[in-house]
């Protein structure tokens, strides 16, 4: 880009928004095929598996922050379109008749990805960032029988790991030494399982974003509403989507008489098979027994 | 066809003195339009209605009045050159209005085209992205070669013709949201660049024609496709495809 600044040609924000909304498109389908795991039964421990690995795998580090930063300028490659498109037609017409030449969706890019944009920051409210930095998050425990009586166990990463939630002390309890009930393990920095009396670690536990989610989407007072927003929110992305994909390629140049009709029917493939995909989960998961 | 027959219509039509002054829409009746009429005739029996009841007549833009010069615009009903298709003002009739319909003129809304007066815009900011690059430099020193001397690609040709039948009367901007002139600019640009002759220049012109488009203030294009609807010479969003790409490869230069 040597003879245009980056981001004062008005090509040169339509390529921006094009690159960062199709990468955005790749990470809906892989978020996608991460969330399908959650309607497959008794799949806890997978899920959080699952989970474990996304947040901390190196590779998938650097794909989040690639993702987190395709968000931001996105949206903000996006204000600064319609704001300019606005400075654009300082006096309005008294007369409009907008549904004679183009799509619902594309006259209302910047209105559905402002929702968009409130969606993903509830979103990242509600589950990142109780994954990333809640103290109180929930670790996964498992119901196992034991002679006969059902006991619930910690679950650690390595397999076959597995500590009686009784003989676990909670962050910050006090155990009295004498009483001679002190609890063998303690957990420290949310994850990390130690022995009470040794300053030794002896195993990491899953946090358990499973039961995160299926609480957050069967909550007896909000469940119904989270779960309503999630499917509205998966309508407005499908709008977006139905023009934003197309007009993507439109954008970075590629369009031809061989091509273009393939793009738009993926297109339009896309943006209602992903998004509806999204959708049933919730709604699997609030209705679930 | 049916037989032609006399329509009474009322016009919603925006009045403005001059650049500076305030504009406002004003309601005139006019009865006794005939259907065979084209629409600058009705306006023309407005302004002689205008003249006899001694007001100022609405001043419009025409020239060729067979859809070739570009010259005519307003914003019909909502819609650039009015509702029809493939056509522009000069060309619409009469005959698509029904008695007692409403019509709303306005003028192209853009702030890159100025009000000069009523409906009339000032449409040279389209002239000045031309002047930036949307030409081929030939030495006229008299030895000119015969342009046909070059053998072009059948379908090239076609394309870049298809391209050159652009008119610019600004209806691609007027009926974009964004109030976008992508159109207008990607047909001049892919005029030359699908031709040899164009080659020559081609970094230079695309970065120029878009760094002016900038300049004058126009809008972004969000590809919601309004303009290749409304365009009365059927100017293919491929065009703006074929800008993004010459730009980007001259970008890259």
């Amino acid at each position: 880009m040597a003879k245009s600044a980056l981001l004062k040609s008005s090509i040169v924000k339509k390529y921006w928004m094009a690159l960062t909304g199709l990468f955005l498109c790749l990470f809906l389908a892989g978020h996608l095929a991460g969330n399908l795991q959650l309607l497959v039964p008794n799949n806890a421990l997978n899920f959080n598996q699952y989970a474990l690995f996304m947040t901390t795998n190196p590779a998938v580090k650097l794909l989040s922050y690639l993702t987190y930063i395709s968000i931001l300028f996105h949206a903000i490659d996006g204000i600064m379109l319609t704001i300019q498109n606005k400075k654009a037609r300082p006096v309005s017409y008294a007369k409009t008749n907008p549904a004679a030449n183009s799509s619902l969706a594309s006259r209302n890019m910047a209105v559905l990805g402002t929702l968009i944009l409130v969606f993903i920051a509830t979103h990242m409210v509600n589950f990142w960032a109780k994954m990333h930095f809640d103290k109180n998050m929930p670790l996964m425990t498992k119901e196992i029988e034991v002679q006969g009586n059902k006991q619930k166990f910690y679950v650690g990463t390595q397999t076959g790991q597995y500590y009686p939630v009784e003989q676990v002390a909670l962050v910050g309890e006090k155990q009295n030494p004498e009483t001679m009930m002190v609890k063998q393990f303690v957990i420290k920095n949310g994850t990390e399982l130690y022995y009470s009396q040794a300053d030794v670690k002896t195993a990491d536990l899953y946090k358990d974003l499973y039961k995160l989610t299926l609480d957050f989407f069967k909550d007896p007072k909000l469940g119904l509403v989270f779960t309503i927003f999630y499917v509205f929110s998966m309508l407005v992305l499908a709008f977006h989507l139905w023009h934003g994909f197309q007009s993507a390629f439109q954008s970075l140049g590629v369009n031809s008489s061989k091509l273009t009709p393939l793009i738009k029917f993926v297109g339009k493939a896309f943006s209602i098979v992903v998004p509806l995909l999204f959708a049933i989960i919730p709604i699997f998961l609030h209705f679930k027994k | 066809m049916s037989a032609a027959k006399n329509i009474n219509i009322t016009l919603k039509i925006w009045r403005q003195k001059n650049a500076n002054a305030k504009g406002s829409m004003e309601t005139y009746k006019l009865d006794n339009v005939s259907t065979a009429s084209s629409f600058l005739e009705m306006l023309d029996q407005l302004n002689e209605q205008l003249i006899n009841e001694k007001k100022e007549p609405v001043a419009f833009d025409h020239d060729c009045r067979e859809g070739i010069c570009g010259m005519c615009s307003l914003y019909i009903n909502g819609r650039a050159h009015g509702p029809d298709s493939g056509i522009t003002t000069c060309q619409l009739h009469m005959r698509m209005f029904k008695d007692g319909d409403t019509i709303y003129i306005e003028p192209w809304r853009s702030k890159a085209f100025p009000v000069v007066k009523d409906l009339v815009v000032d449409r040279s900011a389209f002239d000045r992205i031309q002047q930036a690059g949307g030409f081929v430099s030939v030495n006229t020193s008299g030895n000119t070669i015969d342009a046909n001397s070059i053998p072009i690609p059948k379908d090239d040709a076609d394309k870049a013709f298809m391209a050159a039948a652009c008119i610019g009367c600004g209806a691609c901007v007027a009926t974009c949201k964004n109030g976008s002139a992508m159109l207008f600019v990607g047909a001049k640009v892919s005029q030359y660049a699908l031709l040899p002759q164009g080659k020559v220049e081609a970094t230079q012109r695309v970065l120029n024609m878009v760094r002016q488009m900038d300049e004058e203030g126009f809008g972004n294009c969000t590809n919601t496709g309004a303009c290749e609807i409304e365009c009365p010479k059927g100017i293919s969003l491929e065009n703006i495809a074929r800008m993004n790409r010459e730009y980007l490869k001259a970008s890259l230069k």
